[in-house]
């Protein structure tokens, strides 16, 4: 029976969970980055020997962006900073959002989203980054607004077969494409409202805080968005966008999935509101859809039944590779839930753990 | 123009766990890039890559602290202590 592992970040550091028998128990090693909050983390699989990246805000000193290839026993640090804006551009890293290795078609690369708004892309399997000028020149970027959180690259979605087509998600900037390997960017919000913009302003070409955008590996022309109100999805690769809130709560929220193995089932932990961020009704609901988005409903076997008032924050949800899905979600009440059968049924593996930012998934033979 | 840069404990690893290293250049900014050379792990960790103080980065120079002003062109003069601290913030 294989390894599985989960790596939940959190706000006081990294925590690697590990199971040997089938996602059934786990076992948790001492907290990693101890103090230091970890927003993004990732597991690269291509490699022949896997790699755990973390991006880690050390609070005093700076961001760092670390490995290990040993599941966590020890990390690098390359000597020379792996990340960072070149001279002359009046920036500087603030937080590592987002770890996203590319495709196996580009084994060795992996795409880094930071605050500010930047993509970075490192071509040596994360040790060393390099900003992606392309999008940092891009002459919307001085009206790019920060989101809640920051003005933060959060998601990157590279196309499974084309490598020079790579999209980015930003807050509050939107989706952005590139069909040429980065050198240029177009906005891809074409029916993604604003709410918070003036009402006969909400549908711009530009500048929707979206919050996560996702996809199955054999449909990368049907995407998924969980906006700051509004839940959509695209059949043309972000050309334009139709919303999919029926049978949801509320069209708020931050995380959003796809299964591995049914284009067509998605998971969100809707919020009541931008206001509220708290799940509706107080109710501690998964809400799932099996059919691209035509109709949601809630999970609730296993979960709290008490009023529950916690966040489920955008990179904090993830699903594995089995068939049956193992889902798994963290709270800010720093709380982990797992299913092992597609989210019918889920059990609490973890809580009383700080404040949960990023959960991702690795399983090994 | 030499001076020696105090650290505190979260620092030491990069410094192959001393409590100081030497610094050359007759002010901080290049004393810092002189740093860079020989040690760019352990500069990124008190500048930024604009070659600013990390916010939360207390920097003194015989006892005098740079935070405020042109921070960079503190003179350090030959034998000085370059005292390193964070500043005491978070929740």
């Amino acid at each position: 029976m294989g390894l599985t592992i989960l790596l939940v970040g959190t706000r006081k550091g990294l925590l690697i969970a590990r199971s040997t028998d089938d996602r059934r128990t786990w076992s948790a090693d001492d907290f990693l980055f101890r103090n230091q909050e970890v927003y993004s983390v990732a597991a690269d699989l291509r490699r022949d020997t896997p790699r755990i990246l973390a991006g880690v805000g050390t609070g005093h000193w700076g961001p760092l962006l670390t490995y290990s290839d040993d599941l966590g026993a020890t990390w690098s640090e390359p000597e020379e900073p792996p990340i960072g804006f070149p001279a002359g551009s009046d920036a500087s890293v603030a937080r590592v959002w987002q770890i996203q290795p590319s495709t196996e078609l580009e084994p060795d690369v992996v795409y880094a989203g930071v605050e500010p708004h930047a993509l970075f892309r490192s071509e040596d399997g994360g040790k060393h980054f390099a900003l992606v000028e392309g999008l940092w020149q891009h002459p919307h970027r001085p009206e790019w607004m920060p989101g809640g959180g920051g003005a933060c690259l959060h998601t990157v979605l590279p196309h499974p077969t084309d490598p020079k087509d790579v999209m980015v998600v930003m807050s509050a900037a939107g989706v952005y494409r590139t069909r040429d390997g980065g050198e240029s960017w177009s906005p891809a919000n074409r029916g993604i409202q604003a709410a918070f913009l003036p009402e006969d302003q909400r549908f711009p070409e530009f500048g929707q805080c979206v919050h996560k955008v996702a996809f199955h590996p054999s449909r990368p022309d049907r995407l998924y968005a969980q906006n700051h109100f509004g839940v959509y999805r695209s059949d043309d690769r972000g050309d334009s966008w139709t919303p999919i809130e029926s049978g949801l709560p509320s069209n708020f929220g931050f995380s959003l999935i796809v299964h591995p193995h049914r284009p067509g089932t998605l998971y969100s932990f809707p919020l009541r509101a931008d206001a509220e961020r708290f799940p509706p009704e107080a109710k501690c609901r998964v809400y799932r859809t099996e059919n691209a988005g035509d109709h949601w409903e809630p999970l609730s076997a296993g979960l709290p039944e008490d009023p529950y008032y916690a966040a489920v924050l955008r990179d904090a949800m993830v699903a594995d590779a089995s068939d049956p899905a193992g889902v798994y979600f963290g709270t800010r009440l720093g709380e982990v839930y797992a299913s092992r059968d597609d989210g019918d049924s889920w059990t609490m593996i973890a809580s009383h753990l700080p404040d949960i930012l990023s959960v991702r998934v690795a399983q090994l033979a | 123009m030499t001076s020696r840069l105090l650290l505190p404990a979260a620092l030491r690893r990069y410094a192959d766990e001393r409590n100081e290293v030497e610094l050359t250049g007759s002010t901080l900014g290049a004393a810092l890039d002189d740093l860079a050379q020989r040690n760019p792990q352990l500069e990124r960790k008190l500048r930024d890559e604009r070659g600013e103080l990390r916010p939360h980065v207390l920097v003194f120079v015989d006892g005098v602290s740079v935070r405020t002003g042109a921070a960079m062109d503190t003179p350090v003069p030959d034998g000085a202590e370059v005292f390193v601290a964070p500043a005491v913030s978070g929740g």
